[in-house]
């Protein structure tokens, strides 16, 4: 059987197809304002047995596809506990929300905890402070990573975030210690979550974040535990619903 | 519908901003409670008295007012209604419920503090709630820090505000003070309404509001069978009605609706199939038209069977027992009825987890939600070591924290959606 996960995210639309349990397709697209134009400019030309949807889009998708749905906190525990059986704390940091998960001995979700409604400390807020100082996506983890010191960022709203940045700038602060600062301040909220649901345990972090270098050595710091990401962070929540989809056949939704 | 136009006119209301509340209010109701499917016949008399939530109720409120009676307000369990009842006067719950006028709020009050809050100050500078207008006294009593302090802003705003203190700890002094302040606001009653308070009358109030918390205890029983006959959504709109309905036909309907669900219960007929996830929801009350986390809980798949809240069990459980036969027995048995109340204002609080303890085992709930309104200091601490508590028991719980307004929608949706998956799974 062919299944397909695709996971709509804020930012991002990720297509997985899988056959006899290996990846055979990932395909990657902007969200723009027209979500489910995007998933069906991805999904162009993919054939696959049963499909499932995931992500804060896939609502939209159940009512023009008419196809199952789980969470995307489900949809990630079920991709990294295929990537990596053996782990047990998740970090998601993607578009517009932070997750942490845990999962108990039998790789089921335990305990998960989310950001609150607002942007703040997620993807979005790396995107608009690394334009507020000037940096590409590549750039500023790098600029980062080469501060002996950092500015810190008392504010984590995006749009007080980025004032404090400006202000900081005029004062003459360097960029790449402003750069740090930033990226502290998202990983120690990240890192306060990961503490409340799971106290020990290597981390699989994923999401769009988990590309960024900086954050990635900055949580193994905070937390002194050792971080994993996978090679294709980004997939593991629609390599989760292509999972489910095989296992459910496409028949009902996870969610009764 | 009649016209009701002249009332509002006269209560004072601002006709354009109640127009609009209304339409919101019934387009929402409309969508989140008539679209439900397999609802009981017995709810027809609460849609009834929801579409006249503003209207005939009110017209009763005014007549009860033309023949010398009385109207108390309160925002709070915690205001007696045995005494308000006592001297004949008719006891109704303020509108705290709705994101209305915000803005008009926030010129008085700051804005980071607890919607419901915001909403009493949204609806009176607003001038759009009846309830508050028609009010002789609005009664002001002292839980947490938000309400306490609100009220001294409240004050100016309203006819007559009467404060009335509460302990904050199950202890002596505590009960001393509260049966004291219960004295004192009988006294005032007495004042207000020009009739004098007898064994008799107090005796007649006890029974009528007795009788109304045995018959949504009735209800709360009836929801332990799987499946469930009855919404989560629409048992909490009963015990919303609770706090606005005249007490005896609100007792009557609420046993004709139990009657129906007996029956259901016997057939083994549900609004849901068996084997639907079934969850607790633990926290803040919730207000009409506050019904947005519910709503999103049973269109992700679960269903609510027991509300561990002021307006649920928290409110309810409670009956005034061992009455005597002298006004002063009587009013010690009101008071000691009301020291039970589990609310988080209270340090140390343990009997309220104990009670969600029970109410998961006793509904077979496989779940717990607690819910906090967003700056509500007491509920949002004590989330911590009531979730720490029950997951040590082995009770899965989400802990949410919302506000009234309508864009956390799709966050909400998601961990509720994953909580269910989370419970489902085992």
């Amino acid at each position: 059987m062919r299944t397909a996960g695709l996971d709509i995210g804020s930012r991002t639309v990720k297509l997985v197809v899988i056959e006899q349990g290996e990846t055979v397709l990932t395909r990657k697209g902007l969200t723009s304002h027209d979500p489910l134009e995007a998933a069906r400019a991805l999904m162009e030309g993919v054939n696959y047995d049963t499909i499932v949807a995931t992500g804060y889009g896939r609502h939209l998708l159940k009512e023009h596809l008419d196809c199952p749905v789980i969470s995307e906190i489900k949809a990630f525990a079920l991709g990294a506990k295929a990537i990596y059986p053996t782990c047990r704390v998740i970090l998601d940091i993607g578009g517009q929300d932070t997750k942490a998960i845990s999962l108990n001995e039998a790789g089921e979700m335990s305990k998960f905890e989310m950001n609150d409604k607002c942007a703040a400390g997620t993807g979005r807020f790396l995107e608009i402070m690394a334009a507020a100082l000037g940096y590409t996506l590549e750039e500023f983890p790098k600029a980062a990573l080469s501060a002996g010191r950092f500015e810190k960022i008392n504010s984590m709203c995006t749009v007080f975030a980025e004032s404090e940045v400006i202000s900081l700038t005029a004062k003459g602060a360097a960029r790449p210690e402003v750069a740090l600062g930033i990226h502290r301040a998202i990983v120690s909220r990240s890192t306060t979550l990961l503490k409340r649901i799971a106290p020990s345990g290597e981390v699989f972090f994923a999401g769009g974040v988990a590309l960024n270098g900086c954050v990635e050595t900055l949580i193994a710091e905070d937390l002194g535990r050792p971080v994993f990401v996978p090679p294709d962070p980004q997939m593991v929540g629609a390599l989760g619903a292509a999972l489910h989809a095989l296992k459910s056949g496409g028949r009902e939704d996870a969610t009764p | 519908m009649s016209d009701y136009t002249q009332m509002w006119s006269d209560l004072g209301l601002d006709l354009k901003g109640h127009d609009a509340l209304l339409s919101v209010l019934g387009g929402a109701y409309q969508d989140i409670f008539l679209s439900q499917k397999n609802r009981p016949e017995g709810m027809k008399y609460f849609d009834f008295v929801m579409s006249e939530v503003h209207g005939l109720r009110i017209k009763e409120l005014m007549d009860a007012k033309a023949q010398g009676r009385i109207v108390v307000g309160s925002y709070c369990v915690f205001v007696p209604e045995e005494l308000i009842l006592a001297v004949d006067g008719v006891s109704v719950g303020l509108c705290a419920g709705a994101e209305f006028n915000f803005e008009g709020a926030e010129e008085v009050v700051p804005r980071n503090l607890c919607p419901l809050i915001k909403s009493a100050f949204g609806f009176k500078r607003g001038l759009v709630c009846p309830y508050l207008e028609a009010s002789d006294i609005v009664v002001g009593e002292n839980t947490c820090d938000g309400k306490k302090k609100s009220y001294e802003v409240l004050g100016p705003m309203v006819k007559d505000l009467y404060i009335m203190d509460l302990p904050q700890m199950k202890s002596g002094p505590g009960r001393a003070l509260l049966k004291e302040e219960y004295a004192k606001f009988l006294t005032r009653l007495e004042e207000k309404s020009g009739r004098k308070v007898t064994a008799e009358s107090l005796k007649k109030g006890i029974a009528t509001v007795n009788a109304k918390r045995q018959a949504v205890k009735r209800l709360a029983e009836l929801r332990k069978a799987d499946p469930a006959p009855i919404s989560g959504l629409d048992a909490l709109l009963v015990n919303q009605v609770f706090f606005y309905d005249d007490p005896v036909r609100f007792t009557a309907s609420v046993n004709t609706l139990c009657d129906e669900l007996e029956e259901r219960v016997k057939k083994g007929e549900g609004v849901l199939p068996k084997g639907t996830p079934r969850l607790v929801i633990s926290g803040c009350p919730m207000a009409v038209p506050n019904w947005k986390v519910p709503f999103i809980i049973e269109t992700s798949g679960a269903v609510i069977v027991g509300e561990e809240s002021c307006v649920g069990e928290r409110g309810t459980r409670w009956l005034t027992e061992a009455q005597g036969a002298t006004l002063p027995e009587m009013l010690d048995a009101v008071t000691e009825r009301y020291f039970n109340i589990d609310c988080a204002v209270f340090t140390p609080n343990p009997s309220r987890i104990d009670h969600v303890r029970d109410m998961f085992g006793r509904y077979g709930a496989r779940g717990v939600i607690h819910y906090s309104l967003q700056f509500c200091q007491p509920y949002l601490v004590e989330s911590g070591p009531v979730e720490t508590a029950l997951e040590g028991s082995g009770i899965p719980v989400l802990r949410l924290e919302t506000d009234y307004s309508q864009e956390d929608m799709g966050q909400l949706k998601t961990r509720i959606e994953a909580f269910v998956e989370r419970i489902h799974q085992g």
